[in-house]
């Protein structure tokens, strides 16, 4: 009954608000439970939350115009700093973007290799958003378990490529390194002991009442709603809708792998807790498969191309390694991009990760527009809220998994 | 269409629509298309734009609005439009993907809202706003999204510098304390 009237009250906002007996909370922008820089302007009748008014941009620094200014290969350190959670994947999609306009076809083992580093970056987001979401509940135990895999995920890309949180590993072509065997050595380990510590962690949590009591059925998202809010990856397939670009578009060698895509129907934080659960025991599942069967070969595109550097044996003696070496070095030369624009997307841990770049002849693009999946899912917030208690909303933030830096950009 | 053929990334699943841009060719007049790495494009004029997007989306199912943004043409070769607009759309049931475009030329930049048909549409077309100043006719709460209220330029835009103008000097700094 009480449920109802609050409902009621929230589809009235602006009359809702004139009332004396509704007051205004100020939510961030700095608090520990919005994870980044965010703030909501909440109001509040009581303890339920009647409307809420995100403002953000406290975190724009200006990306897509940065992009405007740095070549393809230099951009790709920016695109760390966005979902700095998953800053490999941000790598990946933004190098498929690039080479989606510039016609490039990838050899077999930079993909392989590409959709581990992708796959170990899902993993390691879904362990932070899912820990975090647990903490801000009261799961606390939960939290450290998640965040000690996440750090042997960490010391796997340090291994990999020298650094452990921005790491700009890819490269127009192909990679900045070819993967060692102390690294797929590395891989195996995490491989075999991860699923010991993912069994722990749904011991710990999916029947756990208080966690369960907190987020069944709170900001519950309709299929409908979903789709029309523009809602993708886990949060979209937590409402019903089974779409997932590995497989409805599928890039890279996605196509090689068996996997499955995990969808809910409820649609509610703890349906959308329990997708990023399955989905880490699949790409753990496809990381297995990639590691194993990883192909022989080069990992950049041929000298031939000029799109990635040669080695240095190629430069001092070959005559075409010495040409492409020049030609990709020397300014005003770099490699031929066609005046054309091209949209390439990702599965991202968060959702369709997209890039819309816009090629003027030269390596720099001449529009780089970056499709968020935070900020399509923060624009859902207000939605999701209404009718629900304060302390619900961090319930719902930490299930939607916003990240302010790729909100903000 | 011809070098798409042979273009190697041409994605495993299809998503180019031509059955799309032959409705859209026979329900609407000047509707161009163009087709580029397997992605179709199509060029909508503004007039009818809002009727094209109400179409797409009621009779050829696209019913996930994925992204809004623009291109500001200024400095490149050949452009003939200051302004592009990008409307990325999605089928979630037949999967296809559509670009639709809409040129814009200063001083006239509006352009109808679609925050009616897609309410993914909203924040998008705020940072469009935002960002390049094209004023959406009939969006409920047109605010700047990203950057402060008081900022004044579009920054976007090809003739706002790198380093920007100085604003980040003259905002009001806020002290504990003051009121």
């Amino acid at each position: 009954m009480d449920g109802m009237q609050l409902t009621a009250v929230a589809e009235q906002p602006e009359g809702a608000a004139e009332q004396d007996y509704i007051w205004t909370l100020n939510f961030g922008p700095q608090h520990p439970a919005t994870h980044t820089t965010l703030r909501l302007v909440l109001k509040l009748d009581g303890e339920r939350v009647v409307d809420a008014v995100p403002d953000i941009g406290y975190l724009h620094s200006g990306f897509e115009k940065i992009g405007e200014h740095l070549d393809f290969n230099q951009y790709v350190t920016v695109t760390d700093r966005m979902n700095y959670i998953s800053p490999m994947a941000n790598n990946v999609a933004w190098h498929h973007a690039v080479e989606k306009l510039l016609g490039i076809e990838l050899t077999p083992r930079c993909k392989y290799i590409r959709v581990i580093v992708a796959e170990l970056a899902r993993i390691s987001d879904h362990l932070l958003c899912t820990g975090a979401m647990g903490l801000d509940v009261g799961a606390f135990t939960f939290f450290l378990y998640a965040f000690y895999q996440r750090e042997r995920i960490y010391d796997i890309f340090e291994t990999l490529c020298g650094a452990r949180f921005t790491n700009s590993y890819t490269r127009v072509g192909g990679l900045m390194y070819d993967i060692t065997d102390r690294v797929i050595e590395k891989i195996r380990d995490f491989v075999r002991t991860f699923p010991d510590t993912l069994r722990d962690m749904e011991r710990l949590l999916n029947r756990n009442r208080i966690f369960v009591d907190r987020t069944q059925g709170v900001g519950v998202l309709s299929k409908e709603d979903a789709i029309n809010f523009g809602a993708t990856g886990p949060v979209a397939r937590a409402s019903g809708v089974t779409r997932d670009l590995r497989k409805d578009e599928p890039y890279l060698a996605y196509p090689d792998f068996d996997f499955q895509v995990c969808c809910a129907r409820a649609g509610d934080c703890y349906a959308r807790y329990l997708v990023r659960m399955a989905e880490m025991r699949e790409s753990l599942k496809i990381i297995q498969q990639a590691i194993e069967n990883l192909p022989p070969g080069p990992v950049n595109v041929a000298v031939d191309e000029r799109l990635a550097l040669p080695d240095k044996s190629q430069v001092y003696q070959t005559i075409e390694g010495t040409i492409t070496h020049f030609e990709l070095i020397m300014p005003n030369r770099g490699f031929q991009v066609p005046c054309e624009e091209v949209y390439g997307a990702i599965e991202s841990p968060n959702g369709e990760l997209g890039f819309y770049i816009v090629g003027d002849g030269s390596d720099v693009a001449y529009r780089a527009r970056c499709r968020p999946p935070s900020f399509i899912h923060f624009a859902l917030f207000p939605h999701l809220i209404r009718g629900h208690t304060l302390s619900d909303v961090v319930a719902v933030l930490g299930s939607l998994n916003i990240i302010a830096a790729e909100l903000d950009r | 269409m011809a070098c798409d053929a042979q273009s190697p990334t041409q994605p495993a699943t299809d998503t180019s629509c031509p059955q799309v841009v032959a409705a859209l060719g026979a329900r609407f007049d000047d509707i161009q298309a163009s087709e580029f790495r397997g992605q179709t494009r199509v060029v909508v004029p503004r007039d009818s734009f809002l009727a094209v997007m109400r179409f797409l989306r009621d009779e050829q199912q696209f019913d996930m609005l994925v992204d809004i943004t623009c291109v500001d043409y200024l400095h490149y070769r050949g452009a003939e439009h200051r302004f592009g607009l990008v409307y990325l759309l999605l089928g979630t049931r037949h999967g296809k993907r559509l670009t639709v475009r809409v040129y814009l030329d200063e001083p006239d930049l509006v352009v109808p809202s679609v925050v009616s048909l897609w309410r993914a549409a909203d924040w998008l077309e705020r940072e469009v706003w935002d960002m390049f100043g094209i004023r959406f006719e009939g969006h409920p709460n047109l605010r700047r999204i990203l950057l402060p209220e008081e900022f004044t330029a579009h920054p976007l835009r090809k003739d706002y510098p790198l380093q920007g103008r100085g604003e980040r000097h003259n905002f009001p700094v806020l002290r504990r304390g003051a009121s």
